[in-house]
């Protein structure tokens, strides 16, 4: 056993407990927005943080960048930016909401402790854009990491656990961390890229069950170019197909994932192979709900699931809010902020709504 | 040592990416790309690192260099500590430099991309904005999708985003003093040459074509071609 804490030593992440700089996530706040506020929320009010969420900071160009229109250098400089602004706002500690941008934001400090001369060119090139300084932050983590150190305290509040109230058995959730989280440099992942623990953490936290199944490290498919090509998404698509097709046996009551990007992937390519090949996952012809790991923690602590958002994902969460024993308006589900009855989406034809 | 490895040399990714290769092959079992396409990430590394000319321009001018999905799943595996999809990126941004790019169905694709996601990056701030996912050129999103965009103010302010409204929050308008903070960047540190590099060959090979080529947006005939054209000969069946 002492081996084995030994080793595991080797694999923890240093997170930092409090004054964060925040950046956001071009594809969280499109397809996920209340996730991002649902964070800033949390930390704020639940946990008592201070966090800053600066207006200024732009997108990082990482998509560009992974799709090959955005030069290496011209990455670099934009995230020396925002570090930029991270040192002028007063912070040191820096909080990463895309996983994307995790990835670069670490292969851009790698990088630079590597090639001196490199991080010297992106002072100058910073400089003489916009007169700016920078410092490398102290502590470097992605939003999920902040829930994981914070699972326990979360676990303490909860209103609703990750359990079948019907079955009394806790439910059988499938995570899907994203590729960029620890592939590229396992020492920022907690867990690393052998043993990620970083929702594995806040499901065992939260009374559920983490499925452990073969295609489980598998990419989500988004491939950058592969799916941004309206050409090129076959790709895209089968390989999201590939991990269902592995998942399916063990009968996931969740799917729950570190990246805005894999979120929407695996729950919009179900809807298209559902409408492909007449074939829909989970049970009852309902898909298999996919959340994030903000619209999970806000379930468990009771926030209504229609100010999270979840009845904008095309596959629906009602089974698994049953599930759970949570208390929810059907009513609610598609009105505005102020009450408002929206119109209804149209159901796909093989996902029953 | 030839002209074109010298070139990739000065990528610092590639001078990351590869050390020495020995073929065992990892890197093409743990790749997605591999499994979908005729692509095995093995052969490129070991392709470049011949340094032989014509073999390393026949890869920028070819298909393959574009099938890596930049999971970066082979840096995780490879014994030796390469990156073959680092040795890709460092190929495609020479193959674009060099108009290469142009030759090949997949290469062709990236004018789509600096079209889309290049410009709404200094357009707007975000690489992938709400309101530049249409419908219409994403229909594998779904019903929910048309919903949220026909309803998105609604949407938005039901979730508690701040959309294209000053001040913090989600999708927020981003100023336009921090876009012209991007503008800068872009100007200096080489962002526009790439832009401009994809422009001028694709314009080219669009009149090569015979395809109506537009200097801006997204409704042209060269734009729908690359956008929407697969030729089949890709996949693995």
């Amino acid at each position: 056993m002492d081996a084995t804490n030994n080793i595991w030593k080797n694999y923890q992440k240093e997170i930092a407990d409090d004054h964060y700089y925040y950046v956001r996530s071009c594809i969280r706040q499109s397809f996920f927005p209340a996730s991002e506020e649902f964070f800033l929320k949390v930390l704020k009010d639940e946990l008592g943080k201070d966090i800053f969420d600066d207006p200024n900071h732009t997108t990082c160009t990482g998509i560009g960048y992974h799709a090959d229109v955005v030069p290496f250098e011209t990455i670099m400089t934009v995230v020396a930016r925002h570090f930029a602004l991270m040192k002028e706002s007063g912070y040191k500690n820096i909080i990463i909401s895309c996983v994307t941008s995790f990835g670069i934001y670490t292969e851009i400090i790698e990088t630079w402790k590597h090639f001196p001369e490199v991080l010297e060119k992106t002072r100058e090139n910073l400089y003489k854009a916009t007169k700016r300084e920078f410092d490398i932050p102290v502590n470097m983590a992605h939003s999920s990491d902040i829930i994981y150190k914070f699972r326990h305290e979360i676990a303490d509040k909860l209103k609703y656990r990750l359990v079948n109230q019907i079955t009394g058995k806790p439910l059988k959730v499938v995570e899907h961390i994203g590729c960029h989280y620890s592939k590229m440099f396992p020492k920022y992942g907690v867990g690393g890229a052998e043993f990620p623990q970083v929702l594995a953490g806040m499901i065992n936290a939260w009374g559920g069950n983490v499925i452990d199944y073969p295609e489980r490290r598998h990419c989500c498919g988004f491939g950058f170019r592969q799916y941004l090509v309206q050409a090129n998404r076959g790709y895209s698509a089968a390989n999201s197909k590939k991990k269902f097709e592995s998942m399916e046996p063990y009968k996931p009551d969740l799917i729950l994932c570190n990246c805005p990007g894999c979120t929407m992937f695996m729950d919009k390519w179900q809807y298209t192979i559902s409408e492909m090949e007449a074939k829909t996952y989970g049970e009852n012809n309902q898909g298999i709900p996919v959340l994030t790991y903000e619209e999970l923690a806000g379930l468990v602590l009771g926030y209504n699931p229609w100010d999270l958002g979840l009845q904008f994902h095309q596959i629906q969460s009602e089974p698994l809010l049953h599930k759970m024993g949570i208390e929810f308006s059907q009513k609610d589900k598609y009105k505005t902020r102020s009450g408002i009855q929206m119109p209804m989406p149209e159901c796909p034809a093989n996902i029953s709504f | 040592m030839g002209k074109l490895y010298d070139l990739l040399l000065q990528d610092i990714r590639f001078e990351e990416g590869l050390n020495a290769c020995m073929n065992c092959g990892v890197c093409t079992a743990i790749c997605p790309a591999a499994e979908f396409y005729k692509y095995d990430p093995r052969e490129i590394v070991d392709t470049v690192q011949t340094k032989d000319e014509s073999k390393i321009e026949a890869l920028m001018r070819g298909e393959t260099i574009w099938y890596c999905g930049q999971c970066m799943s082979c840096k995780t595996r490879c014994p030796r500590g390469n990156t073959p999809a680092m040795v890709i990126m460092a190929l495609r941004t020479l193959s674009q430099k060099l108009g290469y790019f142009t030759d090949s169905e997949k290469g062709r694709q990236q004018f789509a991309i600096k079209r889309t996601v290049g410009e709404n990056i200094l357009k707007y701030g975000y690489c992938v904005p709400t309101y530049e996912v249409k419908p219409e050129m994403h229909p594998e999103q779904g019903p929910i999708w048309n919903y949220i965009s026909e309803n998105i103010e609604e949407v938005m302010e039901r979730l508690g985003a701040n959309l294209r409204k000053p001040g913090p929050g989600s999708m927020r308008q981003i100023h336009q003093s921090n876009l012209d903070e991007l503008d800068k960047i872009f100007e200096v540190s080489g962002g526009y040459n790439m832009f401009n590099d994809i422009e001028q060959h694709s314009e080219k090979k669009a009149n090569e074509m015979g395809l109506e080529f537009k200097k801006q947006g997204t409704d042209n005939e060269y734009f729908r071609h690359v956008y929407t054209f697969n030729s089949g000969n890709h996949s693995k069946e």
